[in-house]
């Protein structure tokens, strides 16, 4: 991209890309933006006007509001914890020279594979159900009442299922970032005297910091929108309402279409919130 | 203190043994250097010594004491890597004083310390930059901070400047052969150049595969190389080897004639040539001589720049007293 006409040609050419993903993204949301003004109710008449800030003042003002940012928080920062910790130490692990390496790291990726849907589903039968899940027969087994995984512990389920599925993506981003560190820095460290654990903290915790970073705000992402899970499992009940949640029952629930768009745009403002904090406390390892 | 005693010490790597038995003393205050052709060992033998491989039989002494199984960090080497090894995420303080702090040393100590490191290394103008910011050479002299500032009974270094340029190498070679002057410690250094060699050691063990092929003293390397390998290995340009009629003349399978022991002469030499390769540095010229009938391509150095060319007919005088003999084992005849 040297010369004048190379970069103009570059940028002719770039164009119907970059218009058509800005189409994609700026539609959506103007459309969002459009029924959060209006009163929109498809059952109930259809469009009937303008609304002005009705919606949003409602939508903030509802009992369910606050609840679902916490649920939508706890849940988050709950699978973040989980998978990052629980990832840097598999990845260690996987790092290790064992027999069957290879089809070792298959398996573990594997639940990666697996739609959000039908992990969720397999869960809470398999796993989850009070009366024939594995849990409850463990339990049993051990002369345990069997808990209700769902309603009892909602909170916890869900965030376990959800790691589940998380788990390998930052497994594997991590995996290749312990791959990745020099021998020599930690022979260094060790000769150095530094003993395992300090090993761990002062040389591979560091190195590790960017591909965390990576893992944090990727998963970040995705996790504030979850739903599949939250859907086929407590439907929204004992406290797993999350915002995402609450703006589906909203629209198709309550057929509230207004409603729900001012919800929507409360939620992207709290993912941009979330955003700047995380670059603040993290983006700073990714220059 | 810094005596370092290998007895009969072995490594295999699954079948395959990369040392075969070996002795060696390395004496206190020595600058003992491993040198040999990639793969013959002389990196691993460090590693051994330095803990960071496990030997398969045998013992390791230092000071007196078995080190076998001594951790790394028990046996009071201090390794400086061919990579430099920096924690790239600390600045160059903090990379110096990271043993320290592993030893729990008073924080007025590790200060201490580390100024002085810094202060016999000229570090000060970067203590508070990050490896990354730093060049070749920088690094390198971080590297071997963090190794003084230990204290350490013995240095290991492993191939410490194969990383850098030509010109730094030869100046970071002074600047660690000062080191050891200064110091007085006890420093094994692996490389594979035997300029680097010839240069800083007190005492050059040569390797090849694993076997000490010689042990002495730069010159006595030199002078009465042991077998054929180490005739060839040490000097530069290497050693003219010569087989057949020529060396049967001596009553030798080999003879060795090192390139400036042979005198570029007007007329009547013992060998004639045409010069292939004519490499003018001024101070000296290299030749490289064909159709001598002898088998071999032959190697000459003069002294000053003398204008022969390609293809110009030389006449060579070899000084027979320099002449090395060997037999057909490849061992030296006396």
């Amino acid at each position: 991209m040297a010369t004048k006409a190379s970069r103009s040609a570059a940028r002719i050419m770039m164009a119907p890309a970059v218009i058509l993903l800005l189409g994609w993204m700026l539609v959506p949301l103007i459309m969002t933006l459009w029924f959060s003004f209006r009163v929109y109710l498809p059952l109930r008449g259809g469009d009937q006007g303008w609304a002005g800030f009705d919606n949003y003042t409602r939508f903030v003002t509802s009992s369910a509001f606050w609840p679902s940012v916490q649920t939508t928080l706890i849940i988050v920062l709950g699978v973040l914890a989980i998978t990052v910790i629980f990832g840097i130490l598999i990845a260690l692990l996987l790092d290790q020279p064992i027999w069957g390496q290879g089809v070792v790291r298959i398996l573990v990726i594997a639940p990666f594979f697996v739609m959000p849907t039908v992990s969720a589903l397999v869960w809470k039968n398999m796993f989850m159900d009070p009366v024939n899940g594995l849990f409850a027969h463990l339990w049993r087994f051990f002369g345990a009442e069997p808990v209700s995984w769902l309603s009892d512990a909602s909170m916890g389920s869900i965030i376990m299922i959800v790691s589940w599925q998380w788990l390998p993506f930052a497994t594997l981003i991590l995996l290749t970032a312990v791959q990745s560190l020099d021998s020599e820095q930690l022979e260094a460290a060790e000769m150095d005297g530094a003993p395992f654990l300090k090993r761990f903290w002062f040389i591979v915790l560091p190195h590790l910091s960017r591909a965390i970073t990576i893992v944090i705000l990727i998963q970040t992402i995705f996790l504030l929108a979850i739903f599949a899970e939250i859907f086929v499992t407590t439907g929204g009940a004992f406290g797993t309402r999350t915002l995402s949640y609450l703006i589906f029952q909203r629209v198709l629930e309550s057929q509230n279409v207004g409603l729900g768009s001012a919800g929507g745009v409360y939620a992207i403002i709290l993912a941009n919130i979330i955003a700047i904090f995380l670059m603040r406390i993290v983006g700073k390892n990714l220059d | 203190m810094g005596q370092i005693q290998l007895k009969q010490v072995t490594k295999s790597f699954g079948d395959v043994q990369v040392i075969p038995p070996l002795d060696l003393t390395i004496k206190d205050g020595e600058f003992t250097v491993f040198v040999g052709p990639s793969g013959c060992g002389k990196s691993t033998l460090l590693r051994l010594i330095a803990g960071l491989e496990d030997i398969t039989s045998g013992h390791i002494e230092i000071d007196g004491t078995d080190a076998t199984d001594l951790v790394p960090a028990k046996r009071g080497l201090a390794m400086v890597f061919q990579s430099y090894a920096l924690y790239p995420h600390m600045s160059v303080r903090k990379n110096i004083a990271f043993p320290l702090r592993m030893a729990k040393m008073d924080q007025s100590e590790i200060d201490r310390r580390v100024n002085a490191a810094a202060e016999v290394l000229n570090l000060a103008d970067y203590i508070d930059r990050k490896p990354g910011q730093l060049s070749g050479g920088q690094r390198q002299r971080v590297a071997i901070g963090r190794a003084i500032v230990r204290e350490p009974s013995a240095f290991l270094f492993d191939e410490p400047l194969s990383n850098l340029d030509a010109a730094l190498r030869v100046g970071m070679r002074m600047e660690i052969s000062e080191l050891h002057k200064k110091l007085a410690t006890t420093m094994v250094y692996v490389t594979h150049d035997q300029v680097e060699a010839m240069t800083m050691a007190d005492k050059i063990v040569v390797l090849q595969a694993g076997v000490i092929e010689q042990v002495g003293s730069p010159l006595e390397l030199y002078r009465a190389p042991r077998n054929t390998f180490v005739a060839g290995f040490i000097g530069s340009p290497k050693m003219n080897l010569i087989t057949g009629e020529e060396a049967t003349k001596h009553n030798a399978a080999t003879i060795g004639i090192r390139p400036e022991h042979i005198d570029v002469v007007q007329s009547d030499g013992m060998w004639q040539g045409t010069v292939g390769v004519a490499e003018h540095l001024g101070s000296d010229t290299f030749f490289h001589i064909h159709n001598t009938g002898l088998a071999e391509t032959l190697t000459v150095r003069a002294i000053g720049d003398i204008s022969l060319t390609h293809g110009d007919t030389i006449h060579l005088n070899p000084r027979m007293d320099e002449l090395h003999r060997f037999d057909a084992g490849g061992l030296r005849i006396a």
